[in-house]
């Protein structure tokens, strides 16, 4: 029997490994893939509680399920404004979109 | 299975039949690229909107607190108030849009825009009837996927696009963090429903982490100070039209709810004081940092944005203690709010589309050119500030009022110290349009029908709302539950 508290130091790397990559990243699809590391993370903490802790309910399980379901749609949306960035600047690195600052 | 308590969310009910009409009529009347004719225009949605606002509004009197779905779905009469109040502004943003809408490049997406905005306007209503972490998540990103594709809407326009990434990646920032807080809260509680979450909490570590991520992700989607920085480029970038309505509708259905969350989940004993002090310190850094950026700023969208985000602070100071009193002068402080940050923006906007012109050196000599304009904009940048007469002045009174009765005085303190800070950058852009003068000033122009309505209806908000001491009282009259 795997401890609760191995899946949750998984969990909590990988969400971690998700805010470092959002930070350090270049390219904007890397950033994507970090959040996506981030959101996932999220479903094995939920999945883990919901086994270890609370097998009595699927409350944990449905919450991941609708937050996969709900993470591919923004990543969609995410990746449509990219082609379009794309279009205009041939380039979707991060250090390209400083037209506005400050 | 009991159908009739589909009857207890008429309201969405109503909203989704008035995107539905929307969209089969998108199907038939959108203009052709051929004849270039449009009938679809802004007349159906505004009607339509208006039935939907006044109908719901209408048996409100009667109305009782129920719960539909197991407790998964919540309704107070409170909330009626505040999703009127969101129907009311997202009213305003239509009318200002007009003159947007109809330009060359925007006329066959007329139709998504008002699909768009209608649908986040769902995601709101959903997001405040809440009585589930899962209601709650949904209604959340219901209402922000597509206002990201409405900020990244003129898709001609790189800056537009620009703020459409960096608001969609920091939108998913926030979520995912928003996300680990309620798994963390899901294992301290083993439930999610806000009704039960309040007596099987255990309070210990797991639950303050928890609630500490949650608070942050909703610190990014108010835009509160620490979790700002993605605002100012994102109101810039996008049309017009969006940022009001980012700024003003989408702003405060998420005050609210976090709010709500914070009073109704986090109000047992270790948990409300560690909020309590965390939203201490991030009122205090909004409300300061804020006005201290918006003071250096030249491009007036980017001003109100930092407008914005100092005003957030002033919006959830009244929460701190957590009272009923508290409640009240927030829906009433968003009320107000709304009347004059639209007020504003619809002026920009205004401004924007005759003449091209978005900063503040712009607007020099205003006044000689489009005197009503130029009044206008002074109204609600006056309302803005907290000057007496308007309706800006009581809704920072009832505000202050309710943190000085939890005991939060140094809190308020600073508060007015920020006000008078506050003063000094609104007035900027008064004298640039009453004193400067300009070689080549806006031209005189005659705003279109509907931006002269939303006008009017900002007008009145920022004039009557505080003059008419019963608003308040009406809204004190419905406990918050």
């Amino acid at each position: 029997m795997i401890h609760l508290e191995y899946i949750l130091i998984i969990s909590a790397i990988m969400m971690f490994a998700g805010v470092y990559g959002f930070l350090t990243r270049k390219s904007t699809l890397a950033i994507l893939l970090s959040i996506e590391l981030m959101l996932n993370s999220t479903d094995i903490n939920f999945a883990a509680f919901n086994r270890m802790l609370y097998p009595d309910g699927h409350e944990g399980y449905f919450f991941a399920l609708f937050s996969i379901a709900i993470s591919a749609a923004e990543s969609a949306i995410a990746i449509a404004i990219m082609i379009n960035i794309y279009r205009m600047l041939k380039d979707i690195s991060v250090g390209k979109l400083e037209k506005m600052k400050w | 299975m009991d159908y009739s308590q589909f009857l207890y969310m008429h309201e969405e009910l109503s909203l989704l039949l008035v995107i539905t009409i929307l969209f089969v009529a998108d199907l038939i009347m959108c203009p052709d690229k051929k004849s270039g004719r449009g009938v679809y225009n802004t007349c159906l949605p505004v009607v339509l909107l208006t039935l939907h606002t006044v109908l719901n509004l209408l048996p409100c009197a009667g109305d009782t607190a129920t719960s539909a779905f197991g407790g998964m779905y919540q309704h107070t009469p409170m909330m009626t108030i505040v999703k009127s109040v969101l129907n009311v502004g997202t009213l305003v943003v239509f009318l200002m849009a007009h003159d947007w809408l109809r330009r060359e490049e925007n006329k066959v997406k007329q139709g998504e825009f008002y699909l768009l905005t209608l649908f986040t306007l769902l995601g709101m209503y959903f997001m405040i009837s809440a009585g589930h972490f899962l209601m709650f998540f949904i209604g959340l990103e219901l209402a922000s996927i597509p206002l990201a594709g409405l900020v990244a809407f003129d898709k001609l326009r790189y800056e537009s696009a620009e703020a459409g990434a960096k608001f969609i990646l920091l939108a998913l920032f926030s979520s995912a963090l928003l996300l680990y807080g309620v798994s963390l809260l899901y294992g301290a509680a083993g439930t999610l429903y806000f009704d039960e979450f309040f007596s099987q909490l255990r309070p210990g570590l797991l639950s303050v982490l928890g609630m500490t991520f949650f608070v942050t992700g909703m610190g990014f989607k108010i835009s509160l100070v620490p979790f700002h920085l993605w605002t100012a480029d994102t109101y810039q970038g996008a049309p017009t039209v969006v940022t009001g309505y980012l700024s003003v509708v989408s702003k405060g259905a998420a005050a609210f709810v976090l709010l709500t969350v914070l009073y109704k989940v986090f109000a047992l004993t270790p948990l409300f004081e560690a909020w309590n002090h965390g939203l201490f310190w991030i009122i205090i850094l909004t409300i300061t940092v804020a006005n201290l950026f918006a003071i250096r700023q030249k491009n007036l969208k980017r001003f109100m944005a930092f407008s914005a985000i100092s005003q957030a602070g002033y919006v959830i100071l009244p929460v701190m203690g957590g009272t009923a009193q508290g409640m009240t002068a927030l829906v009433y402080y968003l009320l107000v709010y709304m009347a004059a940050n639209l007020g504003a923006f619809a002026v920009i906007n205004v401004v924007e589309q005759r003449s091209g012109k978005i900063n503040i050196d712009d607007y020099d000599g205003l006044y000689r050119t489009n005197p009503k304009l130029a009044f206008l904009m002074t109204l609600c940048l006056f309302s803005l500030a907290g000057i007496p007469p308007f309706a800006g002045f009581f809704s920072k009174f009832f505000g202050f009022m309710a943190a000085f009765n939890a005991g939060e005085h140094l809190l308020v303190f600073i508060a007015l110290v920020n006000t008078v800070i506050s003063l000094y950058y609104y007035l900027l852009i008064v004298k640039a349009m009453y004193i400067k003068t300009s070689d080549s000033p806006i031209a005189t122009f005659k705003s279109d029908g509907y931006t002269r309505v939303a006008l009017a209806v900002c007008l009145l908000g920022v004039v009557l709302l505080g003059i008419v001491g019963t608003v308040y009282n009406y809204i004190d009259t419905f406990s918050y539950a």
